[in-house]
Protein backbone atom coordinates (compact mmCIF):
# COMPACT_ATOMS: atom_id res chain seq x y z
CA UNK A 1 0.00 0.00 0.00
CA UNK A 2 1.91 2.98 -1.26
CA UNK A 3 0.59 5.91 1.11
CA UNK A 4 1.15 9.79 -0.21
CA UNK A 5 3.46 11.24 2.54
CA UNK A 6 1.92 13.18 5.42
CA UNK A 7 1.87 16.79 5.14
CA UNK A 8 1.60 20.20 7.40
CA UNK A 9 -1.93 20.61 6.01
CA UNK A 10 -3.28 17.41 6.35
CA UNK A 11 -2.28 17.55 10.19
CA UNK A 12 -4.26 21.14 10.08
CA UNK A 13 -7.04 19.24 8.48
CA UNK A 14 -6.82 16.75 10.82
CA UNK A 15 -7.00 19.01 13.89
CA UNK A 16 -10.34 19.97 12.37
CA UNK A 17 -11.71 16.96 11.73
CA UNK A 18 -11.98 17.74 7.94
CA UNK A 19 -9.66 14.97 6.32
CA UNK A 20 -11.86 13.11 4.30
CA UNK A 21 -12.13 9.31 5.81
CA UNK A 22 -9.47 7.26 3.66
CA UNK A 23 -7.23 9.46 4.40
CA UNK A 24 -7.40 9.75 8.16
CA UNK A 25 -6.34 6.15 8.79
CA UNK A 26 -2.75 7.05 7.38
CA UNK A 27 -2.80 10.60 9.04
CA UNK A 28 -3.08 8.55 12.76
CA UNK A 29 -1.13 5.56 12.10
CA UNK A 30 1.47 8.65 11.07
CA UNK A 31 0.56 10.33 14.05
CA UNK A 32 1.11 7.01 16.31
CA UNK A 33 4.71 6.57 15.64
CA UNK A 34 5.55 10.40 16.14
CA UNK A 35 3.96 11.29 19.74
CA UNK A 36 5.50 15.02 19.86
CA UNK A 37 3.78 15.38 16.25
CA UNK A 38 0.75 13.60 18.34
CA UNK A 39 0.34 16.10 21.38
CA UNK A 40 0.91 19.17 18.71
CA UNK A 41 -2.31 17.99 17.03
CA UNK A 42 -4.07 17.53 19.87
CA UNK A 43 -3.13 20.55 21.26
CA UNK A 44 -4.21 21.97 18.19
CA UNK A 45 -7.68 20.85 18.81
CA UNK A 46 -8.01 21.70 22.36
CA UNK A 47 -6.95 25.38 21.37
CA UNK A 48 -9.55 25.19 18.92
CA UNK A 49 -11.90 24.29 21.62
CA UNK A 50 -10.64 27.23 23.79
CA UNK A 51 -10.90 29.77 21.31
CA UNK A 52 -14.73 29.02 20.77
CA UNK A 53 -15.54 28.55 24.24
CA UNK A 54 -13.99 32.09 25.00
CA UNK A 55 -16.11 33.86 22.84
CA UNK A 56 -19.16 31.64 22.79
CA UNK A 57 -21.08 34.62 25.07
CA UNK A 58 -20.86 37.26 22.07
CA UNK A 59 -23.53 34.84 20.32
CA UNK A 60 -26.17 35.11 23.41
CA UNK A 61 -25.44 39.11 23.68
CA UNK A 62 -28.70 41.13 23.11
CA UNK A 63 -27.65 42.93 20.41
CA UNK A 64 -27.28 46.75 20.03
CA UNK A 65 -29.64 49.04 19.11
CA UNK A 66 -27.45 50.88 16.71
CA UNK A 67 -26.35 47.50 14.86
CA UNK A 68 -29.76 46.33 14.68
CA UNK A 69 -31.08 49.75 12.69
CA UNK A 70 -27.84 49.48 10.56
CA UNK A 71 -28.64 45.74 9.51
CA UNK A 72 -32.62 46.47 8.87
CA UNK A 73 -31.61 49.96 7.49
CA UNK A 74 -32.86 50.73 3.78
CA UNK A 75 -31.20 53.75 2.55
CA UNK A 76 -29.67 56.10 5.15
CA UNK A 77 -27.82 57.71 1.66
CA UNK A 78 -31.04 59.15 0.84
CA UNK A 79 -30.87 61.19 4.28
CA UNK A 80 -27.35 61.72 4.20
CA UNK A 81 -27.68 63.28 0.52
CA UNK A 82 -30.56 65.79 1.99
CA UNK A 83 -27.95 66.68 4.76
CA UNK A 84 -25.18 67.79 2.09
CA UNK A 85 -28.16 70.28 0.86
CA UNK A 86 -28.21 71.61 4.22
CA UNK A 87 -24.81 71.87 4.90
CA UNK A 88 -24.61 75.33 2.04
CA UNK A 89 -27.45 76.55 4.61
CA UNK A 90 -25.51 75.68 7.56
CA UNK A 91 -23.09 78.50 6.33
CA UNK A 92 -25.52 80.89 6.24
CA UNK A 93 -26.68 80.30 9.90
CA UNK A 94 -24.95 82.86 11.37
CA UNK A 95 -26.39 85.54 8.59
CA UNK A 96 -30.07 85.92 9.77
CA UNK A 97 -30.98 86.88 6.11
CA UNK A 98 -29.45 83.89 4.95
CA UNK A 99 -32.09 81.47 6.32
CA UNK A 100 -35.61 82.19 5.91
CA UNK A 101 -38.34 80.09 7.22
CA UNK A 102 -41.07 81.14 5.79
CA UNK A 103 -44.38 79.70 7.68
CA UNK A 104 -47.11 78.05 5.43
CA UNK A 105 -50.23 79.75 6.99
CA UNK A 106 -48.94 83.31 7.79
CA UNK A 107 -49.42 84.19 11.47
CA UNK A 108 -49.69 87.73 12.14
CA UNK A 109 -48.16 88.62 14.76
CA UNK A 110 -46.12 85.11 15.34
CA UNK A 111 -43.24 86.32 18.21
CA UNK A 112 -40.21 85.99 15.90
CA UNK A 113 -38.71 84.03 18.90
CA UNK A 114 -41.62 81.44 18.20
CA UNK A 115 -40.00 81.04 14.67
CA UNK A 116 -37.06 81.02 16.05
CA UNK A 117 -37.46 77.31 17.70
CA UNK A 118 -38.45 76.03 14.34
CA UNK A 119 -35.52 77.38 12.59
CA UNK A 120 -33.48 75.70 15.74
CA UNK A 121 -35.26 72.68 15.59
CA UNK A 122 -35.08 72.38 11.69
CA UNK A 123 -30.96 72.72 11.55
CA UNK A 124 -30.82 70.21 14.75
CA UNK A 125 -32.70 68.00 12.44
CA UNK A 126 -30.97 68.27 9.46
CA UNK A 127 -27.55 67.75 11.59
CA UNK A 128 -28.28 64.79 13.61
CA UNK A 129 -30.66 62.57 11.84
CA UNK A 130 -28.24 62.12 8.86
CA UNK A 131 -25.71 60.31 11.27
CA UNK A 132 -25.14 56.88 11.33
CA UNK A 133 -22.64 56.11 14.63
CA UNK A 134 -23.88 58.49 16.69
CA UNK A 135 -27.52 59.87 16.16
CA UNK A 136 -27.53 60.32 20.05
CA UNK A 137 -25.97 60.65 22.91
CA UNK A 138 -27.90 58.12 24.66
CA UNK A 139 -29.66 55.47 23.59
CA UNK A 140 -33.24 54.80 24.20
CA UNK A 141 -32.25 51.56 26.36
CA UNK A 142 -31.22 53.95 29.12
CA UNK A 143 -34.54 55.79 28.58
CA UNK A 144 -34.67 56.56 32.23
CA UNK A 145 -31.14 58.01 32.66
CA UNK A 146 -32.34 60.05 29.27
CA UNK A 147 -35.39 61.49 30.70
CA UNK A 148 -33.74 62.27 34.62
CA UNK A 149 -30.33 63.47 32.85
CA UNK A 150 -31.82 66.07 30.36
CA UNK A 151 -34.74 66.96 32.91
CA UNK A 152 -32.20 68.28 35.19
CA UNK A 153 -29.71 69.45 32.48
CA UNK A 154 -33.49 72.24 31.32
CA UNK A 155 -34.43 72.37 35.01
CA UNK A 156 -37.76 71.00 34.38
CA UNK A 157 -39.60 67.86 33.80
CA UNK A 158 -39.45 66.47 30.46
CA UNK A 159 -40.68 63.26 28.79
CA UNK A 160 -40.12 61.01 25.78
CA UNK A 161 -43.78 60.45 24.58
CA UNK A 162 -44.33 57.28 23.14
CA UNK A 163 -44.91 57.15 19.68
CA UNK A 164 -44.73 53.29 19.08
CA UNK A 165 -48.68 53.35 18.10
CA UNK A 166 -47.51 55.74 15.09
CA UNK A 167 -44.48 53.14 14.03
CA UNK A 168 -41.92 55.49 15.78
CA UNK A 169 -40.13 53.96 18.03
CA UNK A 170 -37.43 56.07 20.68
CA UNK A 171 -33.91 56.26 19.46
CA UNK A 172 -32.38 58.55 22.22
CA UNK A 173 -31.52 61.83 22.99
CA UNK A 174 -28.98 64.03 23.24
CA UNK A 175 -28.61 67.94 24.84
CA UNK A 176 -28.04 70.89 22.43
CA UNK A 177 -27.19 74.75 23.58
CA UNK A 178 -29.94 77.20 22.97
CA UNK A 179 -30.28 80.86 23.49
CA UNK A 180 -31.66 80.44 26.82
CA UNK A 181 -29.99 77.66 27.93
CA UNK A 182 -29.88 73.64 27.09
CA UNK A 183 -32.20 72.52 24.86
CA UNK A 184 -33.14 68.86 24.58
CA UNK A 185 -33.39 66.33 21.49
CA UNK A 186 -34.98 63.19 21.38
CA UNK A 187 -34.75 61.28 17.67
CA UNK A 188 -37.17 58.57 16.61
CA UNK A 189 -37.42 56.30 14.09
CA UNK A 190 -39.75 54.00 11.94
CA UNK A 191 -39.28 50.82 11.10
CA UNK A 192 -37.62 51.47 7.35
CA UNK A 193 -35.44 54.20 8.76
CA UNK A 194 -37.61 57.54 8.58
CA UNK A 195 -36.47 59.77 11.21
CA UNK A 196 -38.09 62.12 13.40
CA UNK A 197 -37.24 64.98 16.00
CA UNK A 198 -38.68 66.06 19.10
CA UNK A 199 -36.83 69.46 20.08
CA UNK A 200 -37.52 70.99 23.54
CA UNK A 201 -36.71 73.77 25.52
CA UNK A 202 -37.87 76.08 28.23
CA UNK A 203 -39.86 79.07 27.43
CA UNK A 204 -38.76 82.40 29.44
CA UNK A 205 -42.32 83.98 29.63
CA UNK A 206 -44.48 81.11 31.30
CA UNK A 207 -48.05 80.30 31.15
CA UNK A 208 -47.81 80.72 27.49
CA UNK A 209 -49.80 78.13 25.10
CA UNK A 210 -49.80 78.54 21.24
CA UNK A 211 -51.48 75.96 18.72
CA UNK A 212 -49.58 74.43 16.36
CA UNK A 213 -47.73 76.47 13.44
CA UNK A 214 -45.89 74.81 10.69
CA UNK A 215 -43.17 75.52 9.10
CA UNK A 216 -40.41 74.03 6.12
CA UNK A 217 -37.97 74.94 4.73
CA UNK A 218 -35.83 72.73 2.11
CA UNK A 219 -37.05 69.05 2.81
CA UNK A 220 -37.55 69.77 7.02
CA UNK A 221 -41.45 70.52 7.79
CA UNK A 222 -41.79 71.36 11.43
CA UNK A 223 -44.46 71.57 13.55
CA UNK A 224 -44.07 73.38 16.81
CA UNK A 225 -45.97 75.17 19.82
CA UNK A 226 -45.38 76.11 23.26
CA UNK A 227 -47.33 74.65 26.17
CA UNK A 228 -46.95 76.16 29.22
CA UNK A 229 -43.07 76.35 30.16
CA UNK A 230 -41.89 74.39 27.28
CA UNK A 231 -41.55 74.84 23.91
CA UNK A 232 -41.89 72.40 21.12
CA UNK A 233 -40.70 71.52 17.67
CA UNK A 234 -41.66 68.57 15.99
CA UNK A 235 -39.09 68.26 12.55
CA UNK A 236 -39.26 65.35 9.94
CA UNK A 237 -37.36 65.36 6.31
CA UNK A 238 -38.97 62.03 5.77
CA UNK A 239 -42.80 62.50 6.50
CA UNK A 240 -45.22 64.50 4.63
CA UNK A 241 -47.09 67.49 6.51
CA UNK A 242 -50.33 65.17 7.49
CA UNK A 243 -48.18 62.65 9.31
CA UNK A 244 -45.95 64.97 11.03
CA UNK A 245 -49.16 66.48 12.10
CA UNK A 246 -50.35 63.29 13.42
CA UNK A 247 -47.26 62.85 15.32
CA UNK A 248 -47.75 66.32 16.62
CA UNK A 249 -51.04 65.49 18.23
CA UNK A 250 -49.81 62.23 19.46
CA UNK A 251 -46.82 63.93 21.13
CA UNK A 252 -49.15 66.67 22.21
CA UNK A 253 -51.77 64.12 23.76
CA UNK A 254 -48.69 61.60 25.44
CA UNK A 255 -47.65 64.88 26.90
CA UNK A 256 -50.94 66.12 29.13
CA UNK A 257 -50.43 66.09 32.86
CA UNK B 1 -36.61 41.61 1.15
CA UNK B 2 -35.20 38.47 3.28
CA UNK B 3 -31.62 39.86 3.47
CA UNK B 4 -32.52 42.57 5.95
CA UNK B 5 -33.78 39.43 8.00
CA UNK B 6 -30.70 37.62 7.52
CA UNK B 7 -28.68 40.38 8.49
CA UNK B 8 -30.26 40.69 11.81
CA UNK B 9 -29.54 37.17 12.62
CA UNK B 10 -26.15 37.40 11.31
CA UNK B 11 -25.34 39.87 13.25
CA UNK B 12 -24.21 37.94 16.46
CA UNK B 13 -22.03 35.83 14.30
CA UNK B 14 -20.20 39.17 12.77
CA UNK B 15 -19.84 40.52 16.01
CA UNK B 16 -18.42 37.25 17.68
CA UNK B 17 -15.77 37.34 14.64
CA UNK B 18 -15.12 41.04 14.95
CA UNK B 19 -14.46 41.13 18.34
CA UNK B 20 -11.99 38.47 18.44
CA UNK B 21 -10.11 39.96 15.31
CA UNK B 22 -9.83 43.60 16.67
CA UNK B 23 -9.75 42.83 20.23
CA UNK B 24 -11.99 45.19 21.90
CA UNK B 25 -15.81 45.45 21.91
CA UNK B 26 -15.99 48.97 20.83
CA UNK B 27 -14.18 48.85 17.72
CA UNK B 28 -15.94 45.29 17.45
CA UNK B 29 -19.25 47.05 16.80
CA UNK B 30 -18.02 50.04 14.77
CA UNK B 31 -16.27 47.18 12.26
CA UNK B 32 -19.57 45.30 12.66
CA UNK B 33 -21.47 48.54 12.16
CA UNK B 34 -19.09 49.66 9.25
CA UNK B 35 -19.72 45.94 7.33
CA UNK B 36 -23.46 45.78 7.65
CA UNK B 37 -23.72 49.70 5.87
CA UNK B 38 -21.06 48.30 3.26
CA UNK B 39 -23.19 45.40 3.01
CA UNK B 40 -26.36 47.57 1.80
CA UNK B 41 -24.62 49.47 -0.40
CA UNK B 42 -23.02 46.30 -2.03
CA UNK B 43 -25.82 44.15 -2.05
CA UNK B 44 -26.34 44.73 -5.73
CA UNK B 45 -22.81 42.31 -5.57
CA UNK B 46 -24.17 39.79 -3.35
CA UNK B 47 -25.50 36.75 -5.66
CA UNK B 48 -28.58 35.23 -4.28
CA UNK B 49 -28.72 31.56 -3.17
CA UNK B 50 -24.80 31.77 -2.03
CA UNK B 51 -23.94 32.02 1.69
CA UNK B 52 -24.69 35.21 2.50
CA UNK B 53 -22.69 34.93 5.95
CA UNK B 54 -19.95 34.18 3.58
CA UNK B 55 -20.05 37.03 1.80
CA UNK B 56 -20.32 39.52 4.60
CA UNK B 57 -17.06 38.55 5.86
CA UNK B 58 -15.58 39.16 3.26
CA UNK B 59 -17.41 42.40 3.02
CA UNK B 60 -15.72 42.89 6.41
CA UNK B 61 -12.04 41.86 5.86
CA UNK B 62 -12.49 44.66 3.27
CA UNK B 63 -13.67 47.51 5.61
CA UNK B 64 -11.05 46.23 8.45
CA UNK B 65 -8.05 46.01 5.74
CA UNK B 66 -9.52 49.62 5.11
CA UNK B 67 -9.69 50.89 8.72
CA UNK B 68 -6.06 49.24 9.12
CA UNK B 69 -4.62 51.14 6.49
CA UNK B 70 -5.99 54.00 7.85
CA UNK B 71 -4.90 53.73 11.53
CA UNK B 72 -1.74 52.59 10.96
CA UNK B 73 0.41 55.16 11.81
CA UNK B 74 -0.86 54.58 15.18
CA UNK B 75 -0.64 50.97 16.00
CA UNK B 76 0.57 50.33 19.28
CA UNK B 77 -1.12 46.75 19.76
CA UNK B 78 1.76 44.70 20.67
CA UNK B 79 2.95 47.15 23.72
CA UNK B 80 -0.03 48.39 25.26
CA UNK B 81 -2.22 45.09 25.97
CA UNK B 82 -3.30 45.52 29.61
CA UNK B 83 -1.53 43.00 31.73
CA UNK B 84 -3.28 40.39 33.25
CA UNK B 85 -3.86 40.31 37.10
CA UNK B 86 -1.38 37.80 38.70
CA UNK B 87 -3.46 36.48 41.47
CA UNK B 88 -2.50 32.56 40.53
CA UNK B 89 -6.22 31.40 40.19
CA UNK B 90 -6.74 29.48 37.31
CA UNK B 91 -10.16 30.29 36.22
CA UNK B 92 -11.97 30.03 32.87
CA UNK B 93 -12.00 33.55 32.98
CA UNK B 94 -8.16 33.58 32.98
CA UNK B 95 -7.89 31.30 30.31
CA UNK B 96 -10.27 33.26 28.81
CA UNK B 97 -8.32 36.17 28.93
CA UNK B 98 -4.87 34.64 28.42
CA UNK B 99 -6.43 33.62 24.79
CA UNK B 100 -7.59 36.59 23.99
CA UNK B 101 -4.73 38.34 24.42
CA UNK B 102 -2.48 35.68 22.74
CA UNK B 103 -5.06 36.05 19.64
CA UNK B 104 -4.50 40.00 19.30
CA UNK B 105 -0.91 39.53 19.36
CA UNK B 106 -1.09 37.29 15.95
CA UNK B 107 0.10 38.63 12.97
CA UNK B 108 -3.33 40.18 11.37
CA UNK B 109 -3.48 37.63 8.27
CA UNK B 110 -3.06 34.57 10.63
CA UNK B 111 -5.31 35.82 12.93
CA UNK B 112 -8.15 36.12 10.36
CA UNK B 113 -7.48 32.97 8.62
CA UNK B 114 -7.35 31.44 12.26
CA UNK B 115 -10.74 32.41 13.58
CA UNK B 116 -12.71 32.00 10.40
CA UNK B 117 -11.48 28.27 10.53
CA UNK B 118 -12.06 27.59 14.18
CA UNK B 119 -14.69 30.09 15.39
CA UNK B 120 -16.81 30.35 11.99
CA UNK B 121 -15.90 26.92 10.64
CA UNK B 122 -15.25 28.31 7.18
CA UNK B 123 -14.01 25.39 4.75
CA UNK B 124 -10.73 26.33 3.90
CA UNK B 125 -11.90 27.15 0.19
CA UNK B 126 -14.42 29.62 1.64
CA UNK B 127 -11.50 30.95 3.91
CA UNK B 128 -9.45 31.72 0.19
CA UNK B 129 -12.10 33.41 -1.11
CA UNK B 130 -13.12 35.36 1.70
CA UNK B 131 -9.83 37.12 2.06
CA UNK B 132 -8.50 36.89 -1.36
CA UNK B 133 -5.58 34.53 -1.20
CA UNK B 134 -4.56 31.17 -2.73
CA UNK B 135 -5.52 28.06 -0.53
CA UNK B 136 -2.20 27.24 0.16
CA UNK B 137 -1.38 30.64 1.76
CA UNK B 138 -4.31 29.59 4.02
CA UNK B 139 -2.85 26.04 5.17
CA UNK B 140 0.41 28.11 6.17
CA UNK B 141 -1.39 30.79 7.73
CA UNK B 142 -3.22 28.03 9.75
CA UNK B 143 -0.28 26.10 10.56
CA UNK B 144 1.76 29.26 11.53
CA UNK B 145 -1.18 30.89 13.93
CA UNK B 146 -1.49 27.57 15.36
CA UNK B 147 1.88 27.16 16.31
CA UNK B 148 2.58 30.60 18.00
CA UNK B 149 -0.97 30.83 19.66
CA UNK B 150 0.35 26.92 21.11
CA UNK B 151 3.84 28.18 22.25
CA UNK B 152 2.68 31.62 23.82
CA UNK B 153 -0.09 29.48 25.47
CA UNK B 154 2.38 27.11 26.50
CA UNK B 155 4.41 30.19 28.08
CA UNK B 156 1.30 31.42 30.16
CA UNK B 157 -0.04 27.84 31.66
CA UNK B 158 0.81 27.50 35.14
CA UNK B 159 3.51 25.74 35.63
CA UNK B 160 6.01 28.24 33.65
CA UNK B 161 4.20 30.89 35.24
CA UNK B 162 5.26 29.35 38.98
CA UNK B 163 8.43 29.25 37.13
CA UNK B 164 8.67 32.85 36.60
CA UNK B 165 7.54 33.66 39.92
CA UNK B 166 10.87 31.65 41.67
Amino acid sequence: MSELPVTEADLQAYADGRLPEERRAAVEAWLAARPEEAERVAAYRRLAQEVRGAYETMLSEPVPARLAQAASRRRPWRRAAAAAGWLALGIAIGAPAGWQLRPERTVTQAAPDNMLIARRAAIAHATYSPEVRHPVEVGADDEQHLVAWLSKRLGVKVRAPKLDEAGMSLVGGRLLPGENGPVAQFMYQSQNGRRLTLYVRTEASRNRETAFRYARENNVGVFYWIDREIGYALASADLSKDELLRLANLVYKNLEP
Amino acid sequence: MDEAKRLVELIPRLRRYARALVGDRSSADDLVQDTLERAWAKLHLYRRGTDLRAWLFTVMHNVHVNRVRAARSSDPLEDEMPELAQNGTQSDALLVRDLDRAIARLPADQRAVLLLVTLEDLSYDEVARTLGIPIGTVMSRLSRAREKLRAMMLGQSPTARLKLVK
